[in-house]
């Protein structure tokens, strides 16, 4: 596609602009000067495909824009193109993720660095637009990198980020960025847009290095294995991940010094957690109504706080040890589920608990199943969280319940 | 007739990939079956990884039978059997060696067989005349032949030519304690209502020859083929391979081993029509200085296709691999010694150099062990 790109040199400025987190994933596209992109219609996914659309039809963007037949061809198209290559961009939501699944298995196990948003939208049926988090949730044990965006400016930040640390031949696997449908993907916020000298600084040119698949580097990726190799394989996706870790702090450094935004730490976001006794703890937009409930509740003299997980995987265990052993109690708030699981809680909830198992100083850690179809939680909703923390406090074993806030009976 | 003095026994069967799938599923399988009739227990599967199954290529099945469903459990805990007390090779040529698949190296065909075990192969060739052919011992086990040639009876179909039944009686005679002749005759007759079938398996019993083998008894002439497989610190990342370059072969996956029969060349004969480079689908053929085409037996897997479409006739004649202690190539030979490479070819292929001269009776003996893909007239027995 021969689009010319028009005065990108000279209109090269940091702009602030009202965007939604569709657009500004789109924007992202276009400073990362992406070579394929993939699309094909899901909502919420839909709106960054629009956008990027536009900037195509507007001539600020050059970039292979090929329409899939389905999610599937969407996601194997730009599973190829990487491996020729090329920096690419692919999305969906709910259901649309899941039919594109064998593809985004393979994509980790191939370690080639895709990088996706899943605009987390309910799995039908029943139909449901709303966010909910058990699409993206459900590659966690794949390979994929997990990010999760509060904000508009987080997901086009986190874009920006997913291209380095995933292309870094540390690591090389796929990011997912959790995007919450409606409260991120299609709410309108100001983002400050960085100039694209500044983006050149911190993205360098994408290079497969002897993995590239091309004429002049005879390679054969992914033969057929037998149990000789497997484990083997599995072990250097292990290792990856591992490293992610450390990839993943580096690049927040120096995305942080280039461009002055992306808070402390790279995995967690604290609020108000200094001097605080009981703390939430969740990802995505539902810190929103949680940092309003803390600043109401703050004025009645209860030490509430909020920590907001940034990157799912990799998990940052030794973080959240650090940061959760500091309170009485920690009310996990999932805006998914996990039917049948350890005390019929969410998957964050789980994997928390699991992460303090074998630490000696540890608080009672509650679970909330809050949200979901993107149902509101709303401020009575916030307070019942907060006190039902607070309760847990005196005995660790009341943890091992796990509420439904804001359902019917 | 006594109790066996081991709790369990363990039998392989070493076949030829696809054409033979049906006939060792039937002789693991009647091997259970024959030693239930005396109140043991067993099981038999195949080798997972030899799925899907490239023609030819060596592949295993098992039986394991044990006196009691505890000791059986201990017999499966390993899923394949490193250790056998019996390696059965229904195809003589297969004593060469096996590699099953890419890394596997070449492995000797006794190498499970436990010291003093039993290797039984079907051969119309003498216990000595295999053993030549046969890696030399480590330790000390006994050959044992049983009467027939290599038997591709088909997978889909199974045409029938009692090579099951007489490997179960030369069974029964060196595993009396857990496959005996009665009961393996009882089980063929149940199976089949015929009478020529369970007569099968007592001329397998009767007919079976025993060659104790020595440690150090075997020839010392094949390729050594062993790879250390490389670990994660030092595999490609990405599930990524060196693709091979233009004219180099997979050094970790040769396939001749896959080979009952060689196509050997008569270059005097050859009209350089390109028919025999252009079809091999394992691009055996190099091309000579002359323009001729010969055969590069690292990497041939005797599918015979170049002798089918070869356009002259005799001029690639498919051989007995068991006949050939070596894996040259031979276009060297004929070059230096045109009349010493011509004498070598007649007596191997039992075909004149001479094309004036018709030999077809020297010739048809040659390739008694056909393959069928190569010669799909040459199966024997059963019906269709």
């Amino acid at each position: 596609m021969a689009v010319q790109v028009k005065e990108r040199e000279h209109q090269d400025v940091e702009t602030e602009q009202l965007m939604s987190g569709c657009e500004a994933i789109a924007e992202a596209i276009r400073l990362a000067d992406v070579d394929v992109m993939a699309a094909y219609p899901i909502r919420p996914y839909d709106g960054v495909m629009q956008a990027a659309a536009k900037l195509i039809a507007n001539g600020k963007m050059d970039v292979e824009y090929i329409v899939a037949d389905g999610e599937h061809s969407q996601f194997e198209i730009v599973k190829h193109a990487c491996a020729v290559g090329s920096r690419v961009f692919v999305g969906s939501s709910g259901v649309g993720w899941f039919y594109a699944f064998e593809a985004i298995a393979v994509t980790a196990g191939l370690r080639l660095p895709v990088v996706a948003i899943c605009g987390n939208r309910a799995l039908d049926d029943p139909g449901a637009f709303g966010t909910e988090h058990n699409d993206s949730l459900a590659v966690r044990d794949l390979g994929w990198l997990l990010p999760w965006a509060e904000t508009a400016q987080e997901a086009m930040d986190l874009a920006l980020m997913a291209w380095r640390v995933g292309e870094d031949k540390r690591v090389s696997l796929p990011v997912a960025i959790g995007l919450d449908g409606a409260f991120l993907t299609h709410s309108q916020q100001i983002v400050k847009i960085p100039t694209q000298a500044a983006v050149n600084k911190f993205l360098p040119r994408f290079d497969l290095g002897d993995r590239l698949l091309h004429p002049d580097n005879p390679i054969t990726i992914a033969p057929q294995v037998d149990q000789d190799w497997l484990m083997e394989i599995r072990m250097q996706n292990d290792q990856a991940m591992r490293k992610a870790h450390d990839v993943v702090s580096e690049a927040h450094a120096e995305f942080k010094k280039l461009f002055g935004r992306g808070g402390d730490s790279p995995f967690l976001d604290e609020y108000m957690t200094d001097d605080a006794e009981y703390v939430v703890f969740g990802q995505g937009t539902l810190a929103l109504p949680m940092k309003v409930a803390i600043r109401r509740l703050r004025k009645e003299g209860h030490k509430v706080g909020l920590v907001r997980l940034k990157w799912f995987r990799p998990f940052p265990t030794q973080e959240i040890v650090k940061s959760l052993s500091r309170f009485k109690a920690v009310g996990i708030i999932d805006r998914d589920y996990s039917f049948g699981s350890p005390h019929y809680g969410g998957v964050l909830y789980n994997e928390v608990r699991s992460a303090l198992y074998s630490q000696e100083k540890r608080p009672t850690i509650v679970g909330f199943i809050a949200g979901l179809g993107g149902r509101e939680i709303e401020q009575p909703m916030a307070t019942e969280i907060f006190e039902k923390t607070k309760a847990a406090a005196s005995d660790i074993k009341s943890g091992d319940i796990c509420h439904w806030i804001g359902v019917r009976s | 007739m006594s109790d066996p003095k081991e709790t369990s026994t363990t039998v392989e069967v070493v076949y030829r990939g696809i054409f033979q799938k049906t006939l060792a599923q039937r002789i693991c399988r009647s091997i259970v079956l024959a030693a239930r009739k005396r109140g043991h227990t067993g099981t038999a599967f195949a080798r997972y990884g030899d799925s899907p199954e490239r023609n030819g290529v060596p592949a295993k099945q098992f039986a394991v039978v044990a006196v009691n469903d505890l000791e059986l459990e201990a017999s499966m805990a390993k899923y394949e059997p490193a250790v056998v007390d019996v390696s059965i090779a229904v195809d003589d040529t297969l004593v060469k060696g096996v590699e099953s698949w890419a890394w596997y190296g070449r492995q000797p065909i006794w190498k499970p067989v436990k010291k003093d075990g039993f290797l039984l192969v079907t051969s119309d060739n003498s216990p000595d005349e295999v053993l030549a052919q046969t890696d030399k011992a480590e330790r000390p086990y006994t050959l044992v032949t049983v009467p027939g040639g290599a038997s591709f009876a088909g997978l889909w179909v199974f045409k029938d030519d009692h090579t099951d039944y007489r490997v179960l009686g030369a069974l029964a005679k060196i595993a009396p304690d857990w496959v005996r002749l009665d009961d393996v005759m009882a089980l063929i007759k149940e199976q089949t209502k015929d009478e020529s079938a369970v007569q099968s398996a007592q001329y397998g019993y009767d007919a079976a020859q025993l060659r104790p083998v020595k440690a150090g008894e075997g020839t010392s002439g094949h390729e050594k083929l062993q790879f250390d497989k490389p670990g994660w610190t030092t595999m490609r990342p990405g599930i990524v391979v060196d693709a091979r370059k233009p004219g180099e072969r997979n050094p970790q996956f040769k396939k001749y081993t896959a080979r009952t029969l060689r196509p050997v060349v008569n270059f005097d004969t050859c009209i350089k029509c390109t028919m025999c480079w252009l079809d091999c689908p394992d691009e055996c053929f190099e091309v000579t200085p002359e323009g001729h085409y010969e055969v590069v037996y690292q990497a041939c897997i005797g599918c015979g296709i170049c002798a089918q479409v070869c356009p002259v006739t005799d001029c690639i004649v498919m051989v007995d691999e068991l006949r050939f202690e070596d894996n040259e190539d031979k276009w060297q030979f004929w070059k230096k010694d045109h009349d010493g490479y011509n004498k070598w070819f007649e007596a191997k292929s039992g075909v004149s150099a001479d094309p004036k001269v018709r030999t077809p009776a020297a010739r048809q003996e040659g390739s008694s062990n056909a393959n069928p893909s190569a010669n799909p007239t040459s199966a024997s027995g059963g019906d269709e």
